[in-house]
């Protein structure tokens, strides 16, 4: 039984041969010979060090493989070979490489498996960096605020909580996550495992030009890591590991229509998504959609601020499934309230769906979509197979 | 008043070296640097200086510190003295001092053949940047302004570097070399800078290139070297160093490479296959691939003549003393000290070129250069593969080492490009053959046409393979002011 293994590689049509790489790895797993610079499979453990010195961006490869490449074989390229195709066989054996630790990769794998199959990253999106630091070499990043989101009366503790990486480099993209680790151990006595939370702010930082990033936490009964990071105060340090997620993520391409489908913290990204495009685009119209379900209002992340955002921009459909006197609303209804738009999206070759929430969330907005796509004509399985190819349809629920 | 400038100015260097606890330096430092901005400011374009580049600035020298992007106005890139960790326990790797503790502060006997290392290191920094000053105004992209400006701020920082290797080991003496840095420039008549190929203008943008492949490539030896010292702040500068130089490479060898691939694209959609058919190439706005091999060998040779003498007892001096080591000192197989130990020289004896072993110790400089031929010779056969790929019967190829040298045993003597010695009139025949003319010249800067529209290329070079930390196609690499 060969478990798929991701092989780190040098692109040698792009390499310079100038062994900075070689010079930085710190366990002398980077050697070259006349012809090319390689990696011994054997020895890489990830730790990247070398990505951010190479002048070129050649040592960004990777490739899934059964068997890694020997040593010899790459001596003897002057091209790297294409991704074999690795037979999906449930293992989560996946090109795109969302995340080397392979308990995050699982976690991420499961939380994309609503899409129906291996989800792709849109064609235009970023290319984003994975796993820079880990449980072995974390980040340390300084709080520098925490509010809570939702009202003091509910039992519902949301919170926003901006954390600073000062000097240290963390390049985040919308839709990515990262990993907290709890302080402390287990009953096992073990350090905690990270929890990932995707980030709710854009690349350029909550605050422009700041290195620093925003998180959209709720508060567990009993959760070890949501309650430390809830109660973190201003100046208090956590360890960060990530970013993760190379999917999930947001197409440059302005022209994108993008239709958002969210509940609760599931907001997280699609916060990090339209302050980028306000941020880059601010003159866009009419290439967003957001379905943001809730109990009430007060319950909802950002609804004070996403209320500023204009219609025009962002088209907004909020649906409460608790409002005194007013019957219950969920997302999947107001999916069908506006069911000509969202036939018109899935017709758009330019067209992109992103649902993120509650595992709970995703079998009623899938039922709805499958429906609005009968009425329009259309299969959703076919619809959202091909946009899923695409990289035009993600899933991330929990 | 004066703390808070303290502060401020010490938080604008990022700095490993306690600049903030060592009051003397830092105010050395202080008083050069009006200087440095002065000579900076005096020195780019001014609407280049206002504009937003994205720049990758080193904020610390962990892998994951240095090279850090963003948009920055280059008089705001935060130029700072950075040197690699200290190793514990280092030993001084070569000569009669090998395997002693390495050196944290200047050996007296020793002060001023190091002085004179740092300064010649620290000369050729600002002197790249003035050759280069005016390319700005003719880049065939965004993306290379970028680059451009990314290799002149981080000379501008070796230069910082060494300054600060001046002021804090060499006092008086080290101060005075500091201003002295400031005050040569370079093709001046009176002060000009030390080295002659750092006194000669970089006209063009294939100049560029081909200065950034093979001259730097030599500051990369250089550099190589130097780590190699037993004098241990010299050896931490150069290491760090080092890591940016490569980008120095990188720039280099992909900007002839996109030229070349420019040319063979152009020349297989025009149905040309004869690389010597000069006129109907140059009319598709392109560079012939003969060209660029003249302007090859130009870089190359004069490249070579910064390595001085083959036979030196200069270098063999600073090897001895473990002040500068050999290419990759660490990794050689021998006693490191080369007592009897002989080198393969060139010399020249009855009007003939041969072989010759010499005392090892006195080639050190022949050996380093034969490391640099060996490296060049590597970004060269890359260059082929483009050109065979594009199906075109030609090959680049380094010339003869003796060919249009001017420092060494083949100075003062004619030779052709393949290492043939020829009479006066058969060189003046062949030269127009093998060294750019006036007349290639003119027609390359008929080429350099600025290109300031994102995702765009003037006409004689390729697009890059991948965007500067992983940007997309239509990145716009400089935000540019226009006044």
């Amino acid at each position: 039984m060969n478990k798929p293994l991701k092989q780190h590689l040098i692109d040698p049509e792009i390499c310079i041969r100038c062994y900075t790489c070689e010079m930085t790895c710190p366990i002398g797993a980077i050697t070259h010979d006349d012809n090319n610079v390689v990696v011994d499979a054997a020895q890489c453990n990830f730790c990247m060090d070398c990505i951010p010195v190479c002048p070129t961006g050649s040592i960004d490869e990777w490739r899934i493989v059964n068997e890694p490449y020997s040593l010899d074989e790459q001596f003897g390229w002057s091209e790297l070979p294409p991704q074999e195709e690795i037979a999906a066989d449930g293992n989560g054996a996946d090109t795109s490489i969302e995340a080397f630790d392979d308990a995050i990769a699982a976690l991420l794998a499961e939380a994309h498996q609503g899409a129906g199959g291996k989800a792709k990253a849109p064609a235009s999106a970023a290319k984003p960096s994975i796993n820079l630091y880990n449980l072995a070499k974390p980040a340390e990043a300084t709080v520098t605020g925490n509010f809570r989101l939702t009202s003091e009366a509910g039992d519902n503790d949301v919170r926003h909580i901006i954390l600073d990486f000062g000097a240290t480099p963390f390049p985040v993209l919308e839709g990515q996550s990262i990993g907290i680790i709890p302080p402390g151990t287990d009953d096992k006595g073990e350090a905690h495992l990270p929890r990932l939370y995707s980030v709710s702010s854009p690349r350029d930082g909550e605050r422009p030009n700041y290195n620093n990033v925003s998180l959209t936490v709720k508060r567990e009964p009993g959760g070890v890591c949501s309650n430390h990071v809830c109660d973190l105060k201003p100046g208090d340090t956590v360890k960060v590991t990530g970013p993760f997620g190379s999917t999930f993520l947001l197409p440059s391409d302005p022209d994108a229509h993008l239709m958002m489908i969210c509940t609760g913290t599931g907001s997280a990204p699609f916060r990090a998504f339209t302050m980028r495009r306000q941020r880059e685009n601010p003159r866009l119209q009419d290439t967003m959609s957001l379905y943001f379900g809730a109990r009430t209002p007060e319950d909802l992340p950002y609804f004070g601020p996403l209320k500023k955002v204009p219609e025009t921009f962002m088209k907004k459909v909020f649906a409460f499934s608790r409002q005194p006197e007013s019957p219950k609303h969920y997302v999947q209804d107001k999916l069908r309230e506006n069911a000509d738009d969202v036939a018109a999206l899935m017709r758009n070759a330019n067209g992109y769906i992103y649902i993120c929430g509650l595992k709970a969330m995703e079998h009623g907005v899938e039922e709805a979509l499958s429906d609005i796509a009968r009425s329009a004509g259309l299969t959703w399985t076919e619809v959202r197979d091909t946009m899923r190819e695409d990289g035009r349809y993600h899933v991330e629920t929990y | 008043m004066l703390d808070l400038i303290n502060v401020s100015y010490d938080t604008q260097i990022p700095n490993n070296v306690r600049l903030s606890s060592d009051k003397r330096v830092l105010k050395a430092l202080e008083k050069w640097h009006p200087g440095y901005i002065n000579w900076w400011n005096d020195l780019i374009p001014d609407n280049f200086q206002q504009s937003l580049v994205y720049l990758r600035t080193a904020v610390s020298v962990d892998p994951k510190g240095w090279a850090k992007f963003d948009y920055v106005k280059m008089p705001e890139y935060r130029w700072g003295v950075l040197l690699a960790p200290q190793v514990e326990d280092r030993t001084i790797p070569c000569g009669e001092h090998a395997g002693e503790a390495a050196w944290q502060e200047v050996p007296g006997e020793y002060r001023a053949m190091l002085r004179r290392l740092i300064v010649i290191q620290g000369d050729t920094e600002p002197a790249s940047v003035e050759q280069q000053r005016f390319l700005g105004k003719t880049a065939p992209s965004l993306y290379d302004m970028r680059n451009l400006f990314q290799v002149n701020v981080e000379e501008g920082r070796h230069l910082w570097a060494m300054v600060y290797l001046l002021h804090k080991y060499f006092g008086r003496d080290g101060r005075e070399e500091a201003d002295d840095l400031l005050r040569r420039s370079s093709g001046s008549e009176e002060a000009p800078r030390m080295l002659g190929a750092f006194n000669e203008e970089t006209p063009d943008w294939l100049s560029f290139f081909m200065f950034t492949y093979f001259t730097d490539r030599d500051g990369k030896m250089q550099l190589e070297s130097l780590a190699q010292s037993g004098f241990d702040p010299l050896s931490r500068t150069c290491r760090f160093m080092l890591t940016e130089e490569a980008h120095h490479m990188f720039v280099g060898e992909t900007g002839v490479g996109r030229t070349i691939q420019a040319t063979c694209e152009a020349m297989a959609k025009a149905g040309i296959e004869d690389p010597y058919d000069t006129d109907a190439i140059r009319a598709l706005g392109v560079i012939d691939l003969p060209t660029i091999q003249k302007k090859l060998n130009l870089h190359y040779t004069l490249s070579l003549d910064l390595f001085g003498q083959e036979v030196s007892t200069n270098a063999a001096n600073a090897f001895n003393a473990g002040i500068k080591g050999r290419y990759m000192e660490s990794r050689i197989d021998d006693d490191h000290k080369l007592h009897g130990d002989t080198y393969e020289v060139w010399d020249f004896e009855d009007g003939k070129l041969v072989r010759k072993e010499v005392p090892a110790l006195t080639a050190i400089n022949m050996r380093l250069r034969d490391d640099y031929t060996r490296d060049a010779s590597g970004g060269v056969g890359r260059w082929n593969k483009i050109i065979e790929k594009a199906g075109i019967d030609f090959q680049m190829k380094l010339p003869h080492e003796s060919f249009n040298r001017k420092i060494g045993v083949f100075a003062d003597k004619l030779f052709d490009p393949d290492g043939t010695l020829v009479s006066g009139a058969d060189y003046d025949a062949g030269l127009p053959n093998w060294l750019p003319t006036k007349a290639d010249g003119d027609f390359i800067q008929s080429l350099m046409v600025p290109v300031y529209e994102p995702g765009q290329y003037a006409s004689w070079i390729a697009p890059p393979k991948v965007g500067i930390d992983n940007k997309p196609g239509d990145f716009e690499y400089v935000k540019l002011h226009m006044a």
